[in-house]
């Protein structure tokens, strides 16, 4: 097969050599050639007649999208998405948006200006051009300067072009041709197991890292901690408890012990201190409805619905309940009887007087007399 | 000695052709690494393990095996991060601002220049991402639309740090790689290894020295310039304003913004001179990097040190001036308080030294400017170790004063961010040309056209 011709080069010895090849191969009419020197040359564009780089569009372009990018989105998290007051500044706070702002058109101008004349400007990455690994490129790679006019130029003959390169000084004039097509092995055995130990090393590495390495110390989101939790055994205490019993001799803030405890009933009167005012009946029906409602019912009817499947629970509407005094309400409370465990721990002293009162106004509720109602009645007039 | 700095030194001595340069530069590439190399490798990377052990019991046992704590929130991680981010800025006012400025003799330092301030800012990332003590979980920084429907504080100078340190290092590596584009070509070119042909190959790619594309890429390198220069002095600002945006006493200062950038460039400037101090010796390049190169940045030394003296002055006659009783204490605190010593060590390394350069055989002197460096390098850190720790440990509330002291984990994550900054840097001279290959072609004696000389560097 015919080998297909890239171009014609020619190396030159000195940078005013160059200058002077690059405006003669131009003077005489050719378009597509190009010149190659180690580092750039000053006056190379004059004497090439090239025209100013477009580039700073794009950078102009992009650097302005960073700028639009960056006030958009800090205006949409910080002023509608979730607008917060913070440091009593504005939710659009445009000041304090000015260093983000400019950090991400810097970002954006940069990389656009690099990405964008690497591909668009370059055609790069192009390792398989024909001018590579020619000796003319490890020459100008060096230390010399090169011209190579391209076969696809409109004016281009090779016996001309030769001659024209030879005339303006140059030496080692080459005829540099396209590589042959070299065949892309996708299927060579090699190819195949180096994909396939990729694909298993990648796999496995993000299995382990989901499924394993999270659940690991120290990545286990804070799980383990070196603190005291309830109901867990410790490391620290000598009795291994974490939750610890009373120091000797001390009493609770609000826990004063009962002085009748244990025994059957209290062997003085004990007063009631409280007055039932709205706001104690309100306390006394919400405890009451939270630890007593669900054996004695609701309105202390003794009618739950542990009716029949247990000893039923009394009601408190009974004659016997009603001729107790409070004190001895509040000791059946705190005591508990029969089947009834104590409620000390449970319930504060106050909320227990609160209860007291809350079942004389369902037990006076549940027995009113004609007069009850009608005085209720006046009352309400 | 007499020097006449009216006209400007060669950037590069001894009439080198360009071959010659190509060879010099490519040697340490070219061969084995010897015995230095790998005993300087031994060292740092010894370093380096040490603050990997470090590090990881961190992350396992949490931030607690720290010295920081009541009242001083912020220790050795934020004065880490700090120091380091300032060490880059050398890189990229030598890039970028003395490139766009057409000072030739950066060529010789450029490129290395650059590659600390990748390695400096690589080592400072890692400390706000360590102190967060859970690092796996330092996505939650970047605001992406998440199930909890919260955002980040984009009015957080904590959050504009994200931003700015993270596009300092991508415009930065992308600034390097740039340069690295046509050296590699020139490697690819050179080398007769198959491997290391293929690898450049990549890295280059397929770069061929067109002056089509050095039209395109001139351009470009000058916008980036052109960026990298505002993206350094506002890496430092948004530094400051961690501090500055606060109300503490001592970091509550309009100062700090150019303070800081003033004391970046100081201590950037004090460690590229110490690291080059070697380099230009063990790879032969003296004639690459000369004296004259030494000298000027020396001077810059001596001019940005005066700047952050300057600053310190200012800080306390504005303590003075405000009439602010607290702003006042803070102040005679830092001077004469419990942290005098590190207050005393910051005047005299960043001050009172760097006045040597006032005296040219000083500046010239390759033994005390090594010496010299030093000192700055280390009153540097101890200016962030002053601002963080002197201003948190004693403010407004007197029964809530403390003193800072760090544990041995703080102590060993420092040396091991200088095992990993030395790590890097002795890799990469061994791995990549330490000086720009194009670039130093371009200012060699007679690598321009005779009728366009008086036009500056490319």
């Amino acid at each position: 097969m015919e080998k297909k011709l890239f171009g014609v080069t020619a190396l030159f010895n000195t940078p005013d050599e160059i200058i002077k090849a690059a405006k003669g191969v131009r003077e005489s009419g050719y378009v597509k050639y190009d010149v190659f020197t180690p580092y750039p040359i000053h006056g190379m564009d004059d004497a090439m007649k090239l025209k100013p780089s477009k580039l700073g569009y794009l950078t102009l372009g992009f650097g302005l999208t960073g700028t639009f990018i960056a006030l958009f989105s800090m205006w949409f998290t910080m002023a509608m998405d979730y607008p917060m007051i913070i440091g009593g500044k504005p939710f659009f706070a445009l000041p304090a948006f000015i260093p983000v702002t400019f950090e991400l058109t810097v970002l954006l101008a940069t990389l656009a200006t690099v990405i964008g004349m690497l591909t668009f400007f370059f055609y790069f990455p192009n390792n398989s051009h024909p001018l590579h690994d020619t000796t003319f490129m490890k020459a100008v790679s060096h230390d010399r300067y090169g011209v190579c006019i391209e076969s696809i130029d409109p004016k281009f003959d090779i016996t001309k072009a030769k001659t024209a390169l030879s005339g303006l000084g140059g030496y080692d004039i080459q005829e540099i041709y396209y590589p042959e097509k070299s065949d892309i092995r996708l299927f060579d055995p090699k190819f195949i197991v180096f994909l396939i130990v990729v694909a298993a090393v990648t796999s496995g590495a993000i299995y382990f890292a989901l499924n394993k390495l999270v659940y690991m110390q120290p990545f286990t989101w804070m799980q383990h901690q070196q603190k005291l939790s309830a109901q867990a055994e410790t490391k620290f205490f000598a009795d291994k408890f974490s939750m610890r019993p009373k120091v000797e001799g001390t009493v609770a803030r609000g826990y004063i012990p009962y002085e009748f405890k244990g025994l059957a009933a209290p062997t003085t009167e004990i007063v009631n201190p409280t007055f039932p005012s709205e706001k104690n009946l309100a306390l006394g029906k919400k405890k009451f409805l939270t630890f007593c409602s669900p054996c004695h019912g609701n309105y202390g009817d003794g009618d739950s619905r542990l009716r029949g499947q247990f000893p039923n629970p009394p009601s408190l509407h009974s004659a016997k309940v009603r001729g107790w005094n409070d004190g001895n309400l509040y000791h059946v409370l705190v005591n508990g009887q029969n089947v009834m465990p104590s409620y000390e721990s449970q319930i504060l002293p106050e909320e227990r007087w609160a209860i007291v009162n809350y079942i004389r106004v369902l037990q006076k509720a549940k027995n009113a007399t004609l007069e009850d109602i009608q005085a209720v009645r006046k009352e309400g007039k | 000695m007499k020097i006449d700095y009216s006209i400007e030194a060669p950037a590069i001595e001894g009439r080198l052709s360009i071959a010659q340069i190509e060879a010099l530069i490519a040697k340490p590439l070219d061969s084995k690494p010897d015995k230095k190399f790998l005993l300087a490798l031994s060292v740092s990377g010894s370093a380096l393990a040490l603050g990997a052990i470090c590090v990881l019991m961190t992350f396992y046992f949490g931030i607690g095996l720290w010295g920081n704590n009541q009242p001083v929130g912020w220790g050795f991680d934020i004065v880490n991060f700090v120091f380091w981010v300032g060490i880059g800025h050398a890189g990229t006012l030598i890039s970028a601002i003395l490139f766009l400025l057409r000072q030739k003799w950066r060529t010789g330092i450029a490129r290395f220049a650059e590659a600390m301030t990748i390695f400096a800012v690589m080592t400072a990332g890692l400390f706000p991402a360590l102190h967060t003590g859970r690092p796996w979980l330092d996505g939650y920084l970047l605001p992406y639309p998440n199930q909890h429907g919260l955002w980040v504080n984009f009015t957080s100078p904590l959050l504009w740090d994200v931003f700015a340190v993270s596009t300092y290092f991508t415009v930065s590596l992308v600034f390097w790689y740039v340069g690295l584009i046509p050296d590699f070509a020139s490697l690819r070119d050179r080398t007769t290894s198959k491997l290391k042909k293929t690898i450049y190959s990549i890295f280059s790619l397929g770069w061929r020295h067109s002056h089509r594309n050095w039209q395109h890429y001139e351009k470009a390198y000058m916008l980036l310039a052109g960026f990298a220069t505002p993206l350094v002095l506002s890496v430092h600002t948004i530094v400051s304003f961690d501090f500055a945006v606060s109300i503490m006493p001592g970091w509550h200062a309009t100062i700090f913004p150019p303070y800081f950038v003033a004391g970046a460039i100081f201590s950037g400037f004090a460690m590229v001179v110490t690291v080059l101090i070697f380099v230009r010796k063990i790879f032969d390049l003296e004639h690459i990097i000369t004296v004259n190169h030494l000298e000027k940045m020396n001077k810059v030394i001596l001019a940005t040190g005066m700047m952050v003296g300057y600053a310190y002055a200012m800080e306390f006659f504005i303590a003075w001036y405000s009439g602010n009783p607290i702003e006042q204490f803070v102040f005679i605190n830092r001077a004469f308080g419990p942290y005098y010593w590190a207050y005393w060590i910051m005047v005299s390394c960043n001050v009172l030294f760097p006045q040597l350069f006032w005296v040219r055989k000083f500046r010239r002197n390759i033994p005390l400017m090594f010496v010299v460096s030093i000192f700055v390098n280390i009153g540097m850190w101890f200016e962030r170790f002053v601002i963080t720790v002197t201003s948190l440990h004693r403010d407004f509330l007197p029964s809530s004063w403390g003193y800072y002291t760090p544990t041995l984990y703080d102590i060993g994550i420092l040396i091991g961010s200088f095992g990993l900054f030395f790590t890097l840097v002795i890799l990469f001279t061994k791995a990549l040309p330490v000086v720009s290959i194009a670039e130093i072609k371009a200012v060699a004696d007679g690598a321009q056209p005779t009728h366009h000389e008086e036009g500056g560097s490319h």
